[in-house]
């Protein structure tokens, strides 16, 4: 079973300008004025400098990530993560984290009213923070099939704490099996992380079918995103 | 063109350096401090507000003319102060006990204080005890809530059951916001609004406390 510490160079995990024009909720089809590029291509070299990503993966038998799943006992009655991880062939706790100063210099460009650079370098962070993950991700898919342990009709899928019915408070025992304080990552009594550009889970191996799920579950109506949707989408074409 | 008209468009444009120039200007020219602000700044950032509502703008555009916002505030609030003007209205504001994410509030703080509110923000991982707390001490007109989780959106519900313990719910307005949210989860808590985005707080508000 593996653990590894992946350093992520910046450059491998850098938005594109459409990717964090998009989190400023500009269209890709759109011109944005002069001074809205300048302030995307500003905000990505600043990630550029401040960005340190990180990962780590550590791979987790079965019944021992059951412990993890259950957590506190917080979970929602019915989740689509159950069912899913019972059926996996191969599980893989994983953090990454884009780490601090980034999140410092966001807070820095707010506090001196410098809102539109620090907005931009929010949304260039979140989608590193997001690139990281997919690599930590395609790192261990690539693991897998290198070591004939999944093959063409097999896929991964990663599901978080907080999300898809899993409670946050899982955070602390995912957190006490991963121990991703290695690559800079704490996690605080409400169970966020910090460095906050950062995002934990699982990664679920197996059979590409046994991801497939609804989004009917009573919390799937507070999700504003149902990205569960793109994501089982690009699994089926891996 | 005026002064105050010159004024409310270097900050649609986002030029802070002229909006701070122009305010000093006009207060070395005798202009009305009122004057200034609504005419000048506010009226600006409403301007602002509504093209960004009509998608002729994007955030960005709408931060930048913030920034300028505050240039003049910064130099139009002594003489707030010491004229005794008052803000249009308070807002306690504050990411929920649990969340730790708060861009999405910044920014409303920040559309709230361009239309001439007062803002005090509380920052993140705000207990109920603490929204209400400084909601009573301030006497602020409006508490504001913010939540990305949905995990952490409950202790939106336990703030309006406090509010109605500490019986100030009503007095004192409450309105939520967030990615996970919805209009009808506001109703189901009792919340008096849900607010999409800095723009629709700022109607919204103006609109529970009749300043609309």
């Amino acid at each position: 079973m593996i653990r590894k510490i992946l350093q992520i160079p910046a450059a491998e995990v850098l938005p594109s300008r459409g990717a964090v024009m998009g989190g400023q909720g500009i269209p890709r089809w759109t011109t944005p004025n002069g001074k809205i590029s300048q302030l995307a291509d500003d905000a990505l070299s600043l990630y550029g400098e401040k960005a340190r990503p990180a990962g780590i993966l550590m791979e987790i038998p079965r019944d021992e990530f059951g412990t993890v799943f259950q957590g506190r006992g917080s979970n929602e009655e019915e989740s689509p993560v159950g069912p899913i991880y019972r059926a996996s062939d191969r599980l893989a706790l994983f953090a990454v984290t884009v780490g601090e100063a980034v999140c410092a210099e966001i807070s820095r460009l707010f506090r001196h009213n410098d809102f539109a650079l620090g907005s931009m370098l929010d949304s260039a962070a979140s989608e590193g923070t997001e690139m990281a993950a997919r690599a930590v991700e395609d790192f261990y898919r690539t693991h897998l099939r290198d070591t004939g342990m999944l093959d063409s009709l097999g896929g991964t899928l990663c599901f978080s704490p907080g999300y898809c019915g899993w409670h946050i408070s899982a955070q602390e025992a995912l957190f006490n099996a991963l121990r991703p304080g290695e690559i800079g990552i704490a996690l605080n009594e409400s169970f966020l992380m910090q460095p906050l550009k950062s995002i934990s889970g699982v990664i679920v191996a197996g059979r590409k079918e046994i991801f497939d799920f609804e989004d009917t579950f009573s919390f799937c109506r507070d999700c504003r995103t149902h990205s569960c949707r793109d994501r089982i989408s690009s699994l089926l074409e891996q | 063109m005026g002064i105050i008209q010159e004024l409310s468009e270097s900050l649609q444009r986002g030029d802070a350096g002229k909006v701070a120039e122009l305010t000093r200007r006009a207060i070395d020219g005798g202009l009305d401090t009122k004057t200034i602000l609504d005419d000048g700044l506010i009226a600006g950032m409403s301007v602002v507000g509504e093209r960004f509502k009509s998608h002729e703008i994007f955030l960005p555009d709408v931060l930048l003319a913030a920034r300028a916002m505050v240039a003049g505030m910064e130099i139009l609030k002594p003489l707030l102060v010491r004229e005794g003007i008052p803000a249009i209205g308070k807002v306690v504001i504050g990411t929920v006990q649990g969340d730790l994410h708060d861009i999405g509030k910044n920014l409303v703080a920040i559309m709230l204080k361009g239309a001439g509110f007062e803002v005090i923000d509380l920052g993140n991982d705000v207990s109920p005890q603490r929204f209400l707390d400084a909601a009573q001490k301030e006497n602020a007109h409006v508490i504001g809530m913010s939540a990305l989780l949905t995990t952490t959106m409950p202790v939106m519900k336990a703030v309006v059951d406090l509010a109605k313990e500490r019986g100030v719910h009503g007095r004192t307005r409450i309105i939520v916001g967030g990615a996970p949210l919805s209009a009808d989860y506001a109703r189901e808590i009792g919340a008096d609004a849900y607010c999409f985005d800095g723009t629709s707080a700022v109607e919204c508000v103006k609109k529970l406390l009749g300043r609309s």
